[in-house]
């Protein structure tokens, strides 16, 4: 990556050139001159006997969108809630800008935080809850309401003002508390698991809305979610947590493609993962001896050394017949299979008790299936598809 | 079968307040329409059963409102009237003033302290309520508790019993739980992240207080102050033991008419009255629930 070529320095693009996938555009962390907006520095906190968070470090940078993933109990909420000024950390510190912030009371920190159940005030109506954050700014009464309906209209809620939030859909009350969250106009946006409570359909749509609403406000978003999917949706980059530190940080490509260990391969998406001990090296491959059979793979690591081999469903390929190369070829039998629509998840028995999840995108309309329980299969895999894990 | 019974369960609350509340409301109201007489009840007119529905006509023709009439004359019943609701309102709001401070703190404090104060406030129930307003004579009276304090302390002595202040500390200190209960209710079930979300948004924590927890906890409050005013604009017994004579309250009166007077029709007069004034606040509070629902 060239770090001038970017937009760190030039201003990020208005257009995404792609979703979930490389936005080559936008990367100020690989940028050493830009100043991060908000670091972590060796944070901790401990709630009594629990640590909750051991030593993180992190920046997030302006214009980003963030997202802590992992599972519930993993530290991610703390972090946040230290961030916004709700906890405070036991050790390390907070930086925003180049103020620590650490001394900060809540109410003068310029971070606001979308609550998971929106924790709208539920006496005021949507526009009083609006402007909530205008009012405690002192903000003149025109400017105020002039800001309430711009937000209004920014959330589609436009003429809806007068209602209280009881009197609101659940997606409408979501928008609300984004719209009082984002009205004050702050340094950073905090998201704590803001489609939670929403159903999948409207989660999605809301996913799409969210990210074109923080490229249209050229604001910093950071949220907190333990579902994968959605992080590699909105993010820019995802930091996997995992009992109070922070296991991986990355765009949602890169934590996908090249996870650093089995952890951050299998809480993001499915994998198949082969033990195994490296038997040789062979110009660029590895050559793995694995219980499963023998593997050829892309990697570093010793001769001898205990590695796993990753390889996601997708990148497994499925054949009828064997294939004639036997390289990374393994042999089985369909032991049950899903049908999504759009892509077929195989369950293949390669020995007793053993299985291998393999998927193939359903590319023709082939209603009668081709393949079906207890078909003999072939899958392999390329060198490239698979990655060589040392923990 | 099941419908039978769920239809008797709905039936006795009404039941219960048909015979234990709508049949003496009935007796009073027909004593305050009837004429005074020297004897005991009944008291005029009666109803003639003998004579069918006209005998019931003649009855109604017979009520009249010549007792409410009386009221109005006498100037005592007005001052007793305003005297009493002021006194009740005094007392309500000092009541809100030093009931709410308690609720709330309970409400911060660990659970099982919380469930040890609510206890604490309850626990006086247990006591006789007589004999906690006679030890009030024990504490107020001139050569008593309070003034043997102050002159340890090198302080002037108070003359506090028989006064409209020994009825208002009387009145607080016996119908506090009244007032802390229902409001401890509410600002127990305050949402947390209510107050959180009003600091994020750059609230104080004082700023946070009055404008999230104290509007969210005014339901909690009217049902104190209905609670609590209510009964003490009829308090008898508590104006009747630290009160002076001076101490003019409509409890008294009933008691006076009732007992002392042997007037009957005033005294059912004067309690319809009262009721009738203090079923308007009530009303007038449940229309306001019922418009913040809608």
């Amino acid at each position: 990556m060239d770090p001038g070529a970017d937009g760190a320095l030039t201003g990020r693009p208005q257009h995404r050139p792609q979703i979930g996938g490389i936005r080559s555009s936008f990367a100020p962390w690989e940028d050493p001159a830009a100043r991060p907006l908000v670091r972590f520095e060796g944070v901790s906190k401990a709630f009594g006997d629990a640590q909750a968070v051991k030593g993180v470090d992190l920046s997030i940078y302006e214009r980003e969108f963030f997202a802590l993933l992992g599972p519930s109990g993993c530290g991610k909420t703390t972090l946040m809630r230290m961030l916004a000024g709700f906890e405070s950390p036991d050790g390390g510190r907070i930086m925003l800008g180049e103020r620590d912030i650490q001394a900060d009371p809540p109410h003068r920190r310029p971070v606001h935080m979308m609550f998971q159940a929106y924790a709208l005030f539920p006496h005021l109506t949507v526009a009083l809850n609006i402007a909530f954050g205008l009012k405690r700014q002192g903000l003149p009464k025109a400017e105020i309401a002039a800001r309430v309906a711009e937000m209004l209209a920014l959330v589609k809620l436009d003429g809806l003002g007068q209602r209280r939030p009881d009197q609101l859909s659940g997606g409408q009350r979501q928008r609300v508390a984004l719209a009082r969250a984002l009205a004050p106009r702050p340094r950073i946006l905090l998201l704590d698991e803001p489609m939670a409570a929403l159903d999948k359909k409207l989660r999605e749509e809301t996913q799409f809305e969210l990210m074109s609403l923080q490229q249209t406000l050229g604001m910093t978003f950071m949220i907190v979610t333990h579902d994968q999917d959605e992080a590699m949706v909105v993010a820019d980059r995802i930091a996997v947590m995992r009992e109070g530190r922070i296991v991986q940080v990355g765009r949602p490509a890169e934590v996908y493609e090249a996870p650093v260990d089995r952890y951050v391969a299998g809480f993001i998406g499915d994998v198949n993962l082969f033990e195994g001990k490296v038997s040789a090296h062979e110009g660029p491959l590895l050559r793995l001896q694995a219980a499963d059979g023998q593997f050829d793979a892309e990697g570093t690591a010793d001769v001898g050394e205990q590695v796993w081999l990753a390889v996601r469903p997708e990148k497994i390929a499925v054949h009828t017949e064997p294939p004639a190369d036997p390289r990374n070829r393994l042999a089985g039998r369909i032991l049950d299979y899903g049908y999504l629509g759009d892509w077929t998840t195989y369950l293949v028995e390669i020995a007793p008790g053993r299985t291998i999840r393999a998927a193939r995108a359903n590319a023709t309309r082939t209603v009668d299936r081709p393949l079906g329980c207890d078909d003999p299969v072939w899958l392999t895999f390329a060198p490239s598809s698979a990655v060589v894990l040392t923990k | 079968m099941r419908r039978g019974r769920s239809g008797l369960a709905a039936i006795l609350p009404f039941l219960w307040l048909a015979l234990f509340f709508a049949f003496p409301f009935v007796l009073v109201a027909k004593l305050s329409l009837s004429e005074t007489a020297l004897a005991m009840p009944p008291y005029a007119p009666r109803i003639d059963w003998s004579q069918g529905l006209d005998g019931l006509k003649a009855f109604f023709a017979a009520l009249d409102g010549e007792t409410y009439a009386r009221l109005t004359k006498d100037r005592l019943y007005l001052d007793a009237y305003l005297s009493s609701l002021r006194i009740a309102a005094t007392g309500t709001g000092l009541l809100l003033l030093i009931g709410y401070p308690i609720a709330y703190g309970i409400s911060r404090c660990p659970p099982a302290v919380r469930q040890a104060l609510v206890m604490a406030v309850i626990l006086p129930f247990w006591t006789s309520f007589l004999i906690r307003i006679y030890a009030w004579i024990a504490i107020l009276k001139p050569a008593g508790i309070l003034n043997g304090a102050l002159a340890a302390l090198g302080l002037p002595p108070v003359d506090i019993l028989n006064t409209e202040t020994a009825v208002l500390l009387g009145l607080v200190y016996a119908y506090l739980p009244f007032m802390v209960l229902p409001l401890y209710a509410v600002l127990e079930r305050r949402d947390e992240s209510l107050i959180e979300a009003a600091q994020d948004l750059g609230a104080t924590p004082l700023s946070a207080f009055w404008r999230v927890t104290f509007p969210l906890s005014l339901p909690g409050a009217a049902a104190g102050a209905l609670l609590c005013f209510i009964p003490m604009a009829g308090e008898f017994v508590i104006p009747d033991l630290l009160g002076g004579s001076d101490t003019l309250m409509l409890g008294r009166v009933i008691w006076t008419e009732f007992f002392a007077n042997r007037d009957w029709p005033a005294a059912s007069a004067v309690a319809i009255v009262l009721l009738a004034t203090l079923v308007a606040p009530i009303l007038l509070f449940e229309r306001q629930q019922a418009k913040v629902l809608r």
